[in-house]
């Protein structure tokens, strides 16, 4: 049996750590007279923690220090596109002349901020053959049931009322039901077949005039191109319906594949999964649409754009202007304007030739784990795989043994674990995705633990079952964090009556 | 895995018990051991409501994934198990017998013959 050493000491919480009197800072007393808060304002059961400065600053930076980042280990969060976030980025986002700037300026004195978003626009539009591009969705989310609603405005703008069904196959990401059921579509689900392409045959049964489209993720959530992809999309046309692309796996295809030539109509990018911004901790993210030009007109609004064209020693004038049938702002302003600076910045760091080398070396990368783990894990779909793939947790022999036991092994090699159980076409699964920044020496060292757990899984399971061990926490109780939901650490007395 | 043979059951893993001109409907044993430890159980529709076989009927959240459970027949809804709301870990301990999730009256009898028996319900391919 391994031995482990002991878990580190847990942060106290502030609250614990809170000392009757301290303070961080000390207001002068003001030249003003002094207005008292109304009595029944006042609260006696707010026990706000009391501490100096150095308290508060040590006890954050303690509990950054347990975190998992990209900036501290491998993440190969499948499906999330956990590439490393350049420092350039972050510089060039506090430029003053983009970070102190107001969205209500006159458009003379932001002109290089305007420009900025036209370029993302046109590099966006280049990147996946779209003839137009919104820039306001958060996140990725967002530009789905932003796109969904274009799909729906179209359909009503020609006339076309009966149009209420949305396919959606199983291998797609799990936000698309949802993002159709917000527009109002009836969601239907769509099998893959053996080689986890969508079914044809399945798919043709629903292709009549209530078609409103499908959602297709491609590469999808198996990790694989669809084969079928141009009849796929040639199907839904012939129905009369539209396609939507999932954008979130972009980052197999930059400079190789552009989903408007295979017949997507409306596509989402995930600017903080293929563009490198931040992601983790709340992003904030950024879901930008794209469009063929038939449904162009019915982008959310406002979108920068030249409004006087460059003449002589004259640089042209941006402006902000709004699709004529637009189906409105999805979001306050411009959208995540920070976050479009830091993917512009690496757009430009990167250029064509290394947007295309990034997806090349993401997908070597994921073939590279693929075939080193293929002799120890199931592999159900097993094929050429783009950017991510996706191998079964489980051992016919170690019936115990689950997926998540597996993952849970892994935070002890100082790794993120995979996504787990999702795909949900796969059983027991382990969603890989090692991304382009990986070293073959981190690649390499994430295979060898994933093979020592698969020894460890047939030789002394329990190693596994009770894992992780060297992290602060151990195995948490996932059981009772669902049903006995509690997120404060303490009640006021007036919620407890 | 147990499938009792006095049930019939559906290729979405739910599992039927006829008492005269009622179904009790609940998830099989293969559906929770899937599920792993649910953690919540919603009900979709009410008692008194009419409802068409392949209707959401509830829904079942566990630690891995969150599952849809279709009325495997039409009729109207007589009872639901609102014990499971509270204790919704009976859905892995007892599946067929405390964790029943909802009673119809059948309002079309010769659906029940559309069901799978016990032997056809564990000879289903999982794989794909």
């Amino acid at each position: 049996m391994t031995e482990f050493t002991a878990p580190k000491p847990v942060e106290p919480t502030v609250y614990d750590l809170s000392s009757p009197g301290r303070q961080g800072a000390y207001f002068p007393q003001p030249d003003i007279p002094l207005a008292d808060l109304p009595e029944d304002l006042l609260r006696q059961d707010l026990p706000l923690p009391e501490l100096a400065e150095i308290d508060v600053v040590r006890h954050f930076t303690r509990l950054s220090q347990l975190n998992h980042g990209v900036d501290t280990g491998f993440y190969p969060l499948g499906s999330c596109t956990m590439k490393f976030n350049p420092k350039i980025n972050e510089v060039v986002a506090r430029l003053p002349g983009f970070a102190q700037i107001h969205p209500l300026q006159p458009i003379e004195t932001v002109q290089g901020a305007l420009g900025l978003m036209y370029e993302t626009q046109e590099w966006l539009k280049a990147i996946s053959g779209y003839d137009a591009v919104s820039l306001q969705p958060a996140a990725g989310a967002h530009g789905e049931l932003t796109g969904v609603l274009i799909i729906r405005a179209y359909h009503l703008a020609r006339g076309d009322h009966k149009r209420v069904k949305m396919l959606i196959p199983d291998s797609a990401h799990g936000t698309n039901p949802a993002s159709s059921a917000m527009s109002g579509l009836e969601i239907i689900e769509i099998p893959s077949d053996a080689r986890g392409n969508v079914d044809l045959e399945a798919l043709r049964a629903h292709c009549d005039d209530t078609l409103a489209g499908l959602m297709i993720t491609n590469p999808n959530t198996l990790g694989l191109f669809d084969e079928n992809l141009t009849e796929v999309c040639q199907l839904v046309h012939q129905a009369g319906g539209l396609v939507y692309g999932d954008g979130a796996n972009l980052n197999a295809l930059m400079g190789i594949a552009r989903p408007a030539d295979y017949g997507i109509d409306v596509m989402h990018f995930n600017l903080h999964k293929t563009f490198s911004t931040p992601h983790g901790g709340g992003g904030p993210g950024s879901g930008p649409v794209g469009v063929t030009a038939k449904l162009a007109p019915f982008l959310p609004g406002p979108i920068a754009a030249v409004v006087e064209e460059a003449a002589g020693e004259e640089p042209p004038l941006y402006g902000l202007v709004n699709p004529e049938q637009s189906i409105g702002r999805v979001k306050a302003f411009h959208g995540h304007f920070g976050v479009i600076v830091r993917a512009f910045t690496y757009m430009l760091m990167l250029g064509e030739e290394g947007l295309r080398a990034a997806s090349e070396h993401a997908v070597l990368n994921a073939n590279y784990l693929q075939a080193r783990l293929r002799d120890a894990y199931h592999i159900p779909y097993d094929r050429i795989c783009m950017h991510e793939f996706v191998m079964e947790g489980r051992w016919e022999d170690v019936p115990d043994v689950h997926a998540l036991d597996i993952s849970k092994r892994l935070m002890d090699f100082g790794f993120h674990p995979p996504t787990n159980y999702f795909p949900l076409i796969v059983h027991e699964a382990l969603m890989i995705e090692p991304t382009e920044t990986e070293s073959k020496e981190t690649l390499d060292a994430f295979v060898e633990a994933l093979l020592q757990i698969a020894e460890e899984a047939h030789t002394q399971p329990e190693v596994l079952k009770t894992a992780p061990h060297n992290t602060p926490f151990g195995r948490l109780d996932e059981v009772k964090a669902a049903r006995d939901l509690v997120l404060c650490c303490w009640l006021p007395e007036s919620a407890s009556a | 895995m147990n499938f009792p043979k006095d049930l019939k059951y559906t290729n979405n893993d739910e599992w039927v018990r006829v008492e005269g001109d009622t179904a009790v409907i609940g998830i099989t044993d293969y559906a929770q051991d899937q599920l792993s430890d649910v953690v919540f159980v919603e009900y979709i529709v009410a008692e008194g409501d009419s409802a068409a076989r392949g209707d959401v009927c509830a829904t079942v959240e566990s630690v891995k994934a969150a599952a849809d459970v279709y009325l495997p027949v039409s009729g109207e809804v007589i009872a639901v198990n609102e014990a499971l709301i509270d204790a919704p870990e009976t859905v892995n301990s007892d599946p067929y017998g405390e964790a029943w999730m909802i009673k119809v009256k059948l309002s079309d009898p010769s659906e029940l013959d559309e069901l799978l028996d016990a032997a056809a319900y564990e000879a289903l391919d999982r794989d794909h």
